[in-house]
């Protein structure tokens, strides 16, 4: 085998390519990238846990015991930036790199060699964040969200950080304007956009959020910049600029960027509760129409984010009224995946444990989402811990859980074999029990006035931060045996069969062998 | 048919990178027009307020400078009103260097809420002021509190701080 195996023409013949380091750095393969943006999510998932842990070691008793509040500040703020730019988004855009042409019958990505430059500059954003936390003055500690005037004095690790927001910001530019094109160009023929699988629709519908608001961001990050070393004053008072100009146009970045996490999510649990309910999805149009939906108003509520900041009572209400109004569509989906299991032929694999575990904890978070746009509830709640339940109910057992279903489903056909059903139930209900330890107790914490961000708290909020933290370090351990699943999955699992899911119904499962091949679909499917 | 995609997909983006910095004008240009955030404009009375003589209230005077050569104060640490009443003070800069310094004041209140019961009707703050060398300007500063500032506030604080205004930079009355 290596006699003939010339290094220099990887690209000559079909499944040539070079091998070791090299095949990963200069891949343009849609499964290599694919693979490559998982690992890659997975490994700042560990890191940015890793930060979880510290944090919650330091709240689990009062006083300051592990963490000065300087490096707490830096952990809580490092926490949310990696997981937020470097776990959840990577993931996702990783799954669209695997599924989206497996799912629509093209060959890979329409701009392949687009697709390994943004993936090789994760790394490196990755890199500058972590590394921020050695050099003088630490990592940025102004909370994810950087707010100036905080972020204006910070030292070095904040100009790592804008850095770091730059080199994300031009990856997923890059990357969804590859989705997009990609989605559009590239379906097989018959294929029309109203029989497009869920998953796709709704990366679409992201993709274009995407490339509507990371330029934004990446505009706010450089006035931030220029104002720390360019004389600017955009955001300092004493220059005339307005430091509630920031919090509006980052969250006009912000409030898209929290449904960038999540629609893909809904497209993931689209295609995986018809799959084990054994039944088409009910209503597809209106899940269509719900994505697109959520995702334009999505751009018109992110004063939302900003009551306490100063505004004006007739700003308030419209901000509260088009805040409330996104529970229409959420909770259309919400009906339908319902009405899908209703009556369907249902088993319960890890995939369907994940998605249901999904739907009925992201409702949860839905609803104190609409309890936290009611303005003088917002007023007394915001920046407690009652926040923090809210976001990570549908980020943690939103965003992240729909990102575990999609893996259980999808491993058997990325690598031929089956993960072990018995862990993966295990991995769930640990990740359930855990994650409601962890979180649910803070909705109690926020409500009696404990302020996030701060490394300290009075006694009577001892007892719930203990079970907090027990929770978060039994949610952070069962984390680990993912790993070990996927890892065995991956090394010794039992072959899987060809089609291990029966109610599968997308072209991946339908149209190609498990594993699917290194390159697929050379010549379309041709869809009836 | 993948290039034209890409193409206007990417002048997309950039536009919306532009968008970003248009909204500072915008949000500018908006503030103005709605009346929000107003700064510069002096205030009116809402209504007519009485002088509720029966109640006093402390105004402490507290004027600061950062990172300019200036002495800065006020002429009376603190002055002793009836809500309703109007009052008059004065402030005082001195450029103590022997070079023309251009300065502007931002203010700030304490409590917080005062912000809502205070209407100044002459003030210097957002203002640049150009000092030749050893200058000395008196500046008036002249307000109402209105007299439906809550009945546990006793006490307020009117605080400046100037601010070196370097060359070429405009003041915030001057956009």
């Amino acid at each position: 085998m290596a006699a003939v195996q010339d290094h220099g023409h990887g690209h000559g013949h079909d499944d040539h390519h070079p091998t070791g380091i090299m095949r990963w750095v200069t891949t343009t393969n849609h499964k290599d990238i694919g693979s490559m943006y998982l690992w890659f999510s997975l490994t700042m998932f560990f890191i940015g846990g890793t930060l979880a842990m510290g944090i919650r070691a330091e709240l689990y008793q009062p006083g300051i015991q592990i963490l000065e509040p300087e490096l707490f500040n830096q952990f809580t703020t490092l926490h949310g930036l990696i997981m937020v730019f470097g776990a959840i988004m990577p993931a996702f855009v990783g799954l669209a790199n695997w599924q989206v042409p497996m799912m629509i019958g093209a060959p890979d990505m329409a701009f392949a060699r687009m697709n390994n430059w943004s993936f090789w500059l994760l790394p490196v954003a990755g890199s500058l964040l972590i590394v921020s936390f050695f050099v003088p003055g630490g990592a940025a500690a102004g909370g994810w969200t950087f707010y100036p005037p905080l972020s204006v004095q910070g030292g070095l690790g904040v100009d790592l950080m804008i850095f770091a927001i730059h080199i994300l910001g031009a990856s997923s530019i890059m990357g969804s304007i590859n989705i997009i094109t990609t989605i559009l160009n590239m379906r097989a023929p018959g294929l029309t956009l109203m029989k497009m699988p869920m998953f796709v629709w709704t990366w679409l519908i992201t993709a274009y959020l995407l490339v509507l608001v990371m330029p934004v961001l990446a505009g706010v990050v450089t006035m931030l910049l220029t104002d720390r070393h360019f004389g600017t004053s955009f955001f300092n008072a004493a220059g005339g600029g307005d430091p509630v100009l920031f919090q509006h146009i980052f969250w006009f970045f912000g409030h898209p960027e929290v449904y960038i996490m999540i629609l893909p999510a809904f497209g993931i649990v689209s295609e995986i509760i018809p799959t084990f309910a054994r039944k088409p999805l009910f209503g597809y149009s209106s899940m269509v129409y719900a994505t697109a939906s959520i995702a334009i108003l999505s751009c018109f509520v992110w004063a939302h984010h900003m009551f306490t900041a100063g505004m004006p009572v007739t700003g308030q209400l419209f901000f509260m009224y088009a805040t409330m109004l996104i529970a229409v569509p959420t909770a259309v989906k919400v009906f339908n995946w319902t009405a899908t299991m209703w009556r369907g032929s249902m088993t319960f694999e890890t995939p369907m444990l994940f998605s249901i575990g999904f739907i009925f904890l992201f409702v949860i978070g839905g609803f104190s989402g609409v309890i936290c746009a009611i303005v003088p509830i917002d007023i007394q709640v915001q920046d407690t811990y009652y926040v923090i339940a809210h976001f990570h109910y549908v980020l943690v057992s939103g965003a992240l859980f729909a990102l575990f279903a999609a893996a259980y489903y999808w491993l058997p056909k990325w690598t031929g074999n089956m993960y072990s059903e018995t862990l993966g139930k295990w991995h769930f209900w640990l990740s359930m029990f855990f994650f409601n330890a962890t979180f649910f107790v803070q909705h109690f914490l926020g409500l009696a006035g404990m302020p996030r961000r701060i490394p300290d708290y009075a006694l009577q909020f001892a007892d719930f931060n203990k079970i907090s933290s027990i929770g978060a370090f039994g949610f952070g351990l069962t984390q680990v045996l993912f790993l070990y699943i996927v890892i065995s999955c991956i090394r010794s699992g039992e072959k899987a069969p060809e089609k291990p899911w029966d109610g599968a119904t997308t072209l991946e499962w339908t149209h190609l062998p498990t594993p699917a091949p290194y390159h697929s679909f050379e010549t379309p499917p041709v869809i009836k | 048919m993948n290039f034209t995609m890409l193409r206007k997909l990417f002048v997309f983006s950039i536009v919306m990178f532009a968008f970003g910095y248009a909204l500072v004008p915008f949000y500018e240009k908006f503030c103005e027009v709605t009346g929000i955030n107003n700064l510069l404009q002096p205030d009116i009375l809402v209504q007519e307020t009485q002088v509720d003589t029966s109640r006093w209230i402390t105004v402490e005077l507290d004027a600061n400078t950062r990172g300019l050569p200036w002495e800065f104060k006020p002429l009376q640490s603190s002055v002793r009103i009836h809500p309703g009443e109007p009052v008059d003070v004065m402030y005082e800069i001195t450029n103590n260097t022997d070079r023309v310094v251009n300065g502007q004041a931002i203010p700030s209140y304490s409590p917080r809420s005062l912000e809502k019961y205070l209407r100044k009707f002459e003030c210097f703050c957002f203002t640049k002021q150009v000092l030749q060398p050893n200058e000395v300007r008196q500046m008036p500063v002249q307000f109402v509190i209105e007299s439906s500032i809550p009945a546990d506030v006793n006490t307020v604080t009117i605080s400046y701080t100037f601010f070196e205004l370097p060359d070429g930079k405009k003041a915030v009355n001057e956009k």
